[in-house]
């Protein structure tokens, strides 16, 4: 057996994959990145290996992504985190024609050319109003934390508008709405449509196709999702439970697998040469 | 003797100033503006008339400004907060022409006439990048007080680049130098340099003319003050008063008040 790992090393969390060679996922691990993203991507591959039950030793390739990809020594080789979402979200969606990537720290809009490859591209990391940085500081200025985004989003009945201009100044807002007697839920559930008209305004500007597919850490929270549906007006694509999170990892063991057949292939037939050559001799 | 008084409400902290008909400043009050902005005014009114010893009816005339300026409900009227600085500034350092006030959460750049008029200004108020918050961040990131942020910076040798800019992101960005090893003085004098490089923009786009005043909260760290004074190779002016000149500007807007209310024009 031929197993891959993918290790996609994000702003705030890395993650890793392990497929056997039919594609099918044998192990996940997921940790937080930190500052030290070598040891967060060894983390991560430990947390897969021990889900798989596997040793390092099984594994025949691996391939690194995301923003910290360059930092991992133990890689074959790396791919940019824009190819590997795209190989991901085709994997699972094979119709998917846009990509939206909503992460910690930054927010990417991928159209596809129908043949799974980057057409173009857009991405935010300049910013925390336009990613899910925006979200973790409004959540904390109303005295929740991260996990509770979802949970807390879920509960609210009407939209309190949130300008969304700057991550910072939303404390302002946030203090004002709330001393005005605004609901937590209603605050956190308009700081997502904020968020999504931002990831809308990025879309546009690839020039977004159905079908859509929605992956990276922030589509955990369900009206996120929800959100971007109403306002596109048409059904999207979100890998179920936690696998949104491992979308890109996921499409880097892919591209891993496919090089890997690829090596294998080219060693058989360097092997054919050479028994041919040993038996005219 | 009357008595004139401006009352600054500011994203962060909430500044009170009187002034005598001289034009002299007879007393300060600073508080923290807090979640209760009215009340926030209203403390540091209170705190100006007693520092001061002069009792509320002897002020005859007050001016709001700032962001909350019309939350000072005992105001007569109010002024917008660039008009102050450059008015402050003026009455300070005559021959100011550029202002620029660094605030909590706002940086504005104005270019004034030689008799304290608004000739024109720029403002970074949709982004926090820049502004007195990058300090913040970085303050609580590397947990110094803001106070000890400045004189930590002189100390630096050889500043780290800050490439971030959100305020957001440069918290984490602080922090990773720091994994990597770097000193905090160098880290914190990249921040300095990095919201310099900013407000110079800012300034250009006025367009920067000698002399220039530095006014508001952040005037007061002397890292910033070295940051500017590198990147615009010119000194700047600095009043140790430098974060009341809003205030004063509307302290001196109350005073031309009364005393036009008193010397009724005879053609």
């Amino acid at each position: 057996m031929s197993y891959v790992t993918g290790i996609d090393v994000g702003s705030t969390y890395t993650k890793a994959v392990i497929l056997d060679e039919n594609n099918e996922m044998v192990g996940r691990g997921m940790t937080n990145t930190s500052f030290k993203l070598e040891e967060a991507a060894r983390r991560a591959y430990q947390l897969a290996l021990e889900q798989a039950g596997l040793q390092e030793a099984d594994i025949a390739y691996i391939v690194a992504t995301g923003f910290g990809r360059h930092q991992i020594p133990f890689r074959d080789v790396n791919v940019t985190d824009l190819t590997a979402s795209s190989f991901g979200a085709s994997f699972l969606y094979p119709n998917t024609s846009t990509i939206l990537d909503v992460g910690g720290q930054t927010m990417k809009a991928i159209r596809l050319d129908g043949n799974q490859r980057v057409k173009s591209f857009r991405l935010n990391d300049k910013c925390a109003a336009g990613t899910g940085a925006f979200l973790e500081k409004t959540a904390r200025y109303l005295g929740y934390s991260t996990e509770e985004i979802g949970t807390l989003a879920a509960t609210s009945k009407t939209a309190v508008p949130i300008s969304g201009v700057c991550a910072v100044f939303a404390e302002s807002e946030v203090i004002n709405h709330l001393s005005q007697g605004a609901a937590p839920a209603d605050i956190m559930y308009g700081s997502i449509i904020s968020l999504v008209d931002r990831s809308v305004q990025l879309m546009k500007r690839v020039r977004m196709e159905p079908e859509f597919t929605l992956i990276g850490g922030i589509l955990r929270f369900s009206s996120m999702a929800k959100v971007v549906r109403e306002q596109l007006n048409t059904e999207v694509n979100v890998p179920e439970g936690d696998l949104v999170q491992f979308t890109t990892a996921l499409g880097a063991a892919i591209l891993g697998q496919r090089r890997l057949k690829k090596l294998q292939e080219a060693k058989a037939d360097q092997e054919t040469i050479e028994d041919k050559s040993l038996a005219e001799t | 003797m009357a008595y004139a008084a401006g009352v600054d409400v500011g994203s962060t902290q909430t500044k009170a100033i009187i002034v005598n008909e001289n034009e002299e400043i007879v007393s300060r009050a600073l508080v923290d503006t807090g979640a209760n902005v009215v009340q926030a005014a209203e403390n540091a009114f209170r705190e100006v008339l007693i520092s001061g010893d002069v009792r509320e009816e002897e002020v005859e005339f007050v001016v709001g400004t700032g962001y909350g300026r019309y939350r000072v409900t005992f105001g007569n009227t109010q002024v917008t907060e660039i008009s102050c600085h450059a008015r402050g500034a003026i009455k300070m350092f005559p021959n100011t022409h550029t202002v620029i006030d660094m605030g909590g959460q706002d940086t504005k750049a104005i270019r004034v006439s030689p008799t304290g008029e608004v000739l024109d200004f720029c403002m970074n108020d949709k982004c926090a990048a820049g502004t007195g918050r990058f300090l913040g961040a970085a303050s609580m990131a590397l947990e110094i007080p803001l106070d000890n942020l400045g004189p930590t910076a002189l100390l630096a040798e050889k500043p780290v680049r800050i490439s971030t800019t959100c305020t957001v992101f440069a918290e984490s960005e602080v922090l990773s130098w720091l994994g990597k090893g770097k000193k905090i003085e160098d880290i914190l004098l990249g921040v300095h340099q990095s919201i310099a490089s900013r407000s110079v923009g800012l300034l250009r786009r006025v367009g920067i003319e000698e002399e220039i005043t530095f006014t508001g909260g952040v005037a007061k760290n002397v890292g910033m003050i070295k940051a500017l004074e590198d990147n615009l190779e010119m000194k700047l002016n600095v009043s140790p008063d430098s974060h009341y000149m809003g205030a004063l500007g509307a302290a001196l807007f109350a005073l031309d008040h009364i005393i036009s209310k008193r010397a009724p024009l005879t053609a």
